[in-house]
């Protein structure tokens, strides 16, 4: 097998024909693992021991006829996601020692098909930051270059799958954390509609935008792991109970034009402008959009996510579980606990959140940000009145270098193309289309396509010609 | 409106303890960040957003699981208990809590 082209769709072929068993997979990936994470840094643990009797029983699935679309399949799993009994630690100080009570419901649907677990990937601290170095464990190289970040805040699961240490990953997105990680590793990341996947089990952080997500190769890989994690659950009030009608495809894509001239890198742009072309050659019409209120999306989520980040974090509280210290109050053990379980970034937020919520500044800050998510999640629906898709690059800079955007407010700039599509709630999908070039080195570009609430397969059907024009140029 | 910020004073409301030094970073830090974000104010709202259409997401509280049987899984992530409860320092005491909250002007 070769680990560089191998995908899930064509180990599920390989594993169903017996070329070869779901242990020698899982083997050759945990080789990988032992000779390259040393250096990305992808994983925070390894579970070598219990993923080895994963593959077993998965083998037993398949010489049984029992197989599902993901036995045997060896995955990562961002660390804010709950696996009964194992330690999930969202990369933080606070949880460095919690060990999960239950199954997240995704990963309950993953274990019922025999999927096999490598370990738990690095990420930004609680999911908050866009290059995996706010994690408390220390940052996941970029493998494209190591020089470089991975994107973030799923960046150990998106490098996992691009440095060939697992096939797929699991991730969570709440302003672009599966996609923009994608794009900079130059692997497909899908954020799936608000409510398509249930959260039950996934650290909340902004709970209005949170969506669990997936991570692959491929268009089909990030498909076919959407499939076994989707659907509606009781254990999560905002997950949906019934599927969207189906939309008929008219191959038209939007393109919102003022809105990507803002602080892109010129042959970002130019690389996008590219992928457009090569859809218009396979009959897509491309058409100018326009999105009133799009240029608020990130003033917007930078008061939504923290209000809602602050409240949700309030949990860690030094008394229910995590870190704790002893203080002569309760309020003395909560600030305590706190002030040294969280990071820097996590602290910037909960005060920024805590502000905004205020007595005397809610009205001005959070409602008005409300109000504001509302025009734009119209803009998106009068804009699918007409087009399939919207297109936007998913980042406007490739991978920067480890250290470069030290200052929150640039570290937030990289996420413009991302936060409006969680604002909106709708599906959006990340696939590599490209390079640039910086400092010698080829950095991959992703190419993002937004569609309306329930329609995938929208995504998935555009983004396989993306990449059958990837294979022609 | 950013630049009244009281960051010490935030901090004591959120329940995290800041050092003197991170402090100073923040007072600089928060206000930037709180200039950046009031950039929605600019944003005509019109009016109030219509009420999205409701419906009742909760469960049904029916088929309670049996009592005790998450009991020593959630006592195990607890740093402290007693018994067969969480131990945690009085919360409501005799002496007058100091006064707490920000500033408003």
């Amino acid at each position: 097998m070769n680990l560089d082209t191998l995908t899930i769709a064509q180990a599920r072929k390989d594993l169903d024909a017996k070329k070869y068993s779901a242990l020698d997979l899982t083997h050759a990936y945990l080789e990988q693992i032992a000779k390259k994470d040393g250096e990305i840094h992808s994983y925070l643990e390894v579970w070598a021991d219990s993923a080895r009797e994963e593959a077993k029983a998965a083998d037993a699935m398949i010489t049984a006829g029992k197989q599902q679309p993901l036995t045997g399949i060896p995955i990562a799993v961002k660390d804010n996601i709950l696996i009964d009994g194992r330690i999930a630690s969202s990369a933080s100080k606070m949880l460095e020692n919690y060990r999960a009570s239950y199954d997240a419901t995704v990963i309950a649907k993953l274990k019922a098909q025999g999927a096999v677990f490598l370990g738990r990937a690095n990420m930004d601290e609680f999911a908050m930051g866009g290059s995996t170095e706010n994690s408390a464990y220390g940052p996941t190289k970029n493998p494209r270059d190591t020089s470089r970040v991975p994107g973030g805040s799923s960046g150990g699961s998106a490098a996992a799958v691009a440095a060939n240490l697992a096939l797929g990953a699991l991730g969570s997105d709440t302003g672009g954390s599966i996609r923009q990680p994608a794009a900079l590793t130059g692997i497909v990341g899908l954020k799936p509609t608000y409510g398509a996947v249930s959260r039950y089990g996934l650290m909340a952080m902004g709970s209005s935008l949170d969506q669990i997500g997936t991570l692959g190769k491929t268009t089909e890989d990030a498909h076919i792991l959407f499939d076994a994690i989707q659907g509606y659950d009781a254990n999560d009030s905002t997950s949906f109970p019934e599927p969207s009608a189906e939309r008929k495809m008219r191959k038209v894509i939007g393109i919102p034009r003022t809105f990507l001239k803002e602080g892109s890198d010129a042959d970002i742009l130019a690389q996008f402008e590219e992928t457009l072309d090569g859809l218009k050659a396979v009959g897509y019409t491309v058409r100018d959009i326009e999105l009133p209120n799009i240029g608020y999306s990130l003033a917007a989520y930078y008061i939504i996510m923290p209000a809602e980040a602050s409240t949700n974090l309030a949990r860690y509280d030094g008394i229910r579980y995590g870190l704790s210290f002893d203080g002569k109050t309760v309020e003395e053990v909560n600030a305590k606990s706190r002030g040294v379980g969280f990071g820097p970034e996590v602290r910037r937020r909960i005060l920024v959140g805590t502000f905004v919520l205020s007595a005397g500044y809610a009205d001005a800050y959070y409602r008005k940000a409300r109000s504001v998510r509302e025009l734009i999640r119209a803009d998106f629906s009068r804009a699918f009145e007409s087009v399939d898709a919207i297109a936007l690059p998913t980042s406007p800079v490739p991978a920067f270098t480890i250290g470069e955007k030290s200052d929150p407010l640039a570290m937030y700039a990289a996420d413009i193309f991302t936060v409006p599509v969680n604002l909106a709630g709708v599906p959006a999908i990340s696939i590599p289309s490209g390079t640039v070039e910086r400092d010698g080195k080829k950095l991959p570009v992703g190419f993002q396509l937004v569609a309306a609430h329930g329609n995938e397969s929208a995504l998935f059907a555009i983004g396989k010609d993306v990449e059958a024009y990837n294979l022609r140029s | 409106m950013a630049d009244k910020v009281d960051i010490a004073a935030l901090a004591k409301l959120a329940r995290l303890e800041v050092s003197d030094a991170e402090l100073k970073k923040l007072e600089t830090e928060i206000p930037e960040i709180l200039a950046f974000v009031d950039t929605i104010q600019k944003a005509d709202v019109g009016k109030e957003a219509s009420a999205p259409a409701l419906r009742n997401v909760m469960r049904a509280d029916e088929n309670p699981i049996e009592s005790g049987t998450y009991t020593e899984k959630i006592l195990d992530a607890a740093p402290a208990r007693d018994g067969d409860r969480i131990a945690v320092k009085q919360v409501i005491s005799r002496r007058k809590a100091a006064p707490s909250g920000q500033k408003k002007s």
